[in-house]
């Protein structure tokens, strides 16, 4: 039987992106995200017709954390990995006022994400197999003006990986943290972005595909994002405070 | 198409021309859709024309806003029994090709670039080397869904509203978006194809080749567009059919890249002269010879180089490609290389190609005669001469084709198309002339 892999957060350009680069691999996929089965229905087909894999839908609030072990253990078939590109950015100023915006953001990049991965991380240690990749961001890398809720929350997500990381290396599974710069998704179309560090989403696919394969731990989309993060976490807190203003 | 529901519609704002690179229109390009987005864009009332791929020549695609259907790129259902493919219009032919060659699948008619979408090869009714025989892309095309000025989605079709679905196909996405197609892919027994070339001193001696071979299924011919009097109309005959048995291998070529547009002196006659002698003189002996060639070679030479169309600068291109009944074809051919010869005005490549019997669609170009398309550089005296060739094709009753076109008037395609007054009423009749506008139809008056 073909290995499957459950990608969380699906209707996202780089969800889709990574299902056709699993699917083209010869993996099965499961694809979960809010109203799948109405909302992927068309990709679905796309995505069997071009690669003649099985393609299940499932639909998931990731929110809904009481749901998420039965939503796991109903999958029938374990997946070999699992990819969580869930993400909410939100917006900053509301959530800055408003403690429910807050809490969205913060729940649906970090709790809700990790109580689900938890549930993960205990079977597949158990059956001492499979690969968990979370989708993180530079943004958490250092808290910024414009978007520290988010960057928190993304904060807390890699911290919490590397952790998990450690946790299940010696049980054979593997985790690995991607942090994307700027990718050319739905959510960033309207925004002028820089094209040499910015990925398409068949890029970032491609590239979390191939690192997946070798074990990586920790990957920046693009790759020139690792340099240029490791400057900005090293600028003294004096002069970010008062000269970085992005 | 519903889980784009929560997509925004965005927008770009910048210069666009299609791939003659000539003209060029300021004009806002609307992507992202949606059936939301969609209808909004319908009520707004601000006319639009939907675009593709951009491998249209002119401005067939082109206006002050258009609608990016590219997003729109699911393959939503295949039957394996008959090989009928239900795809969403904005879904490439190249992803067609890469997903069902490996499985003994290939177009029923291909245009020379595979880089079109669905819906452009729909809304110009393109044709292959194998028109002669399979028509239109149209043939093969049992239904088409597409929104019309209401915002409704209809689909139409030879017994459902055929109306639609012949001013649709060729119609230049004049009457409406389409947004589906189901269309019956042809089975092959090999990704390879047997390849017969032969090489002519004349136009008659071309003429005689594709009547000679008339029974392949894939025929077309390269033309020395240098060549002079008793030399003109010599080329390069190629024709080909798929092996029987074999393997299914498919492996799409990549592409070389042209980084730069070259300066526009680059293509000049010496140049041109210079590759068309050797690319004549290739072929060594005047009798013909068989070789084993891939879908790729065959069917999309020009697609090995990336942007070809750079090379011609700037100020870009355009493509003369007419078709002459047959009977007006040798003579009516003829006249037209004296007249350009005359002008000092070289084509920079030249492909002739029989067709074969008209269909019903009202603005479809293939008739059955003699076509053939010229590219020319844009240059001083370009237009004079191409109004001075517009007369000789009409006086034949030829037609220049839409897709193409850049610069034809209003009298040119009343002449050529019969079905062009009723193609008018009936965009008129359904409100399709208010919303759906190109530069192309505007200037002619669609
Ligand atoms: C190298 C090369 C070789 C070619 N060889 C051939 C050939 O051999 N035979 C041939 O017939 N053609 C040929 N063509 C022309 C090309 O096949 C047609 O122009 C085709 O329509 C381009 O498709 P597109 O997706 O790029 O559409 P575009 O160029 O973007 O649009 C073309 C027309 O289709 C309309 N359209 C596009 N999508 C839709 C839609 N979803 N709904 C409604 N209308 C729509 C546009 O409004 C426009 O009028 C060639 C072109 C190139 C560049
Ligand atoms: N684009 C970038 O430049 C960039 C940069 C750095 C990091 N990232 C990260 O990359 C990931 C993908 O981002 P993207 O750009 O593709 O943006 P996106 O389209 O907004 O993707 C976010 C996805 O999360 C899903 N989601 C949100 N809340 C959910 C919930 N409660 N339950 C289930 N699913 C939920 C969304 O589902 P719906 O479709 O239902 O809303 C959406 O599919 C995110 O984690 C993002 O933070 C992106």
């Amino acid at each position: 039987m073909m290995e499957s892999v459950l990608i969380l957060g699906a209707k996202s350009d780089i969800g889709k992106a990574l299902a056709r680069e699993y699917a083209r691999h010869g993996y099965d996929l499961i694809l979960a995200a809010r109203d799948a089965g109405t909302a992927l229905r068309d990709f679905a087909s796309d995505l069997r017709i071009r690669s003649q894999r099985n393609v299940i839908l499932r639909s998931l609030d990731i929110l809904s954390v009481e749901a998420h072990e039965d939503f796991y253990f109903s999958l029938g078939k374990r997946p070999a990995g699992v990819i969580c590109v869930i993400g909410y950015m939100g917006d900053q100023t509301a959530a800055s006022k408003d403690f429910r915006e807050f809490k969205r953001i913060t729940d649906t990049n970090y709790t809700a994400v990790a109580c689900f991965l938890n549930v993960v991380a205990n079977d597949f240690q158990r059956r001492r197999k499979g690969f968990i990749i979370g989708i993180s961001s530079v943004a958490g890398d250092r808290g910024r003006k414009k978007n520290y809720i988010y960057g928190a929350s993304k904060a807390a997500l890699s911290a919490y990986l590397s952790g998990l990381r450690a946790r299940l290396y010696p049980h054979g599974v593997h985790v690995m943290t991607v942090k994307p710069g700027f990718v050319k998704t739905r959510m960033t179309m309207a925004i002028k972005l820089p094209p040499i560090l910015t990925a398409t989403p068949e890029d970032a696919a491609r590239q979390i595909y191939t690192a997946q394969k070798k074990d990586k731990d920790v990957i920046y989309v693009k790759g020139r994002w690792r340099l240029i993060m490791g400057i900005i976490r090293l600028i003294p807190e004096r002069i970010f405070k008062a000269y970085c203003n992005f | 198409m519903g889980e784009s529901a929560s997509v925004i519609m965005r927008q770009k704002v910048r210069d666009f021309s299609a791939w003659g690179r000539y003209p060029r229109v300021h004009g806002e390009l609307v992507y992202g859709v949606s059936p939301e987005g969609l209808a909004s864009l319908l009520k707004s009332g601000d006319p639009f024309i939907p675009l593709g791929n951009r491998r249209s020549y002119g401005d067939s695609a082109l206006a002050a806003r258009m609608l990016d259907v590219r997003p729109c790129n699911y393959m939503l259902d295949f039957d394996p029994d008959n090989g009928l493919l239900h795809a969403q219009a904005g879904v490439l032919l190249s992803d067609i090709l890469e997903t069902f060659v490996p499985r003994g699948w290939f177009l029923p008619v291909t245009p020379g670039t595979k880089h079109v979408t669905v819906g452009g090869a729909i809304a110009s009714d393109v044709h292959g080397k194998n028109h002669h025989l399979d028509g239109c892309f149209s043939r093969w095309v049992k239904e088409i869904s597409i929104i019309l000025p209401g915002g409704q989605v209809v689909s139409c079709s030879r017994s459902k509203k055929p109306e639609l679905f012949l001013a649709t196909c060729g119609g230049q996405g004049l009457t409406g978006v389409i947004l589906e197609a189901k269309f019956y892919l042809k089975k092959i027994d090999s990704c390879l194809l047997k390849q017969v070339t032969v090489r002519t001193n004349n136009l008659m001696e071309t003429f005689d080749a594709f009547e000679q071979y008339r029974n392949m299924p894939y025929s077309v011919a390269w033309i020395d567009g240098t060549a002079k009097g008793p030399k003109t109309g010599r080329g390069i005959f190629t024709s080909a059919s798929f092996m029987k048995g074999g393997d299914f291998d498919y492996r799409p070529h990549g592409s070389m890249d042209i980084p730069v547009d070259f300066p526009t002196f680059f293509m000049n006659k010496a140049l041109l002269s210079g590759f068309n002698f050797l690319y004549y003189h290739r072929t060594q002996e005047r009798v013909s010879y068989q070789q084993v060639v891939d879908i790729d070679t065959f069917f999309y030479p020009l697609d090995r180089i990336g942007q070809w169309n750079r090379l011609y600068g700037r100020r870009g291109f355009v493509q003369y490609h007419f078709i002459l009944p047959k009977r007006q074809s040798l003579d009516g051919i003829l006249e037209i290389m004296r007249e350009i010869d005359r002008s000092g005005i070289s084509p920079y490549l030249a492909v002739l190609k029989l067709y074969g019997m008209e269909n019903r669609n009202l603005l479809s170009f293939p008739l059955e005669g003699y076509g053939l398309a010229l590219d020319f550089k844009i240059q001083k005296g370009l237009f004079d001469l191409l109004d001075r060739l517009d007369n000789k094709v009409a006086a034949r009753g030829g037609r220049l084709y839409l897709t193409k076109d850049s610069r034809m008037n209003r009298k040119m395609v009343e002449k050529g198309y019969p079905g062009v007054w009723q193609f008018r009423r009936f965009r008129r009749s359904h409100d399709m002339d208010k919303m759906f506008q190109s530069l192309q139809s505007r200037r002619l008056g669609l």
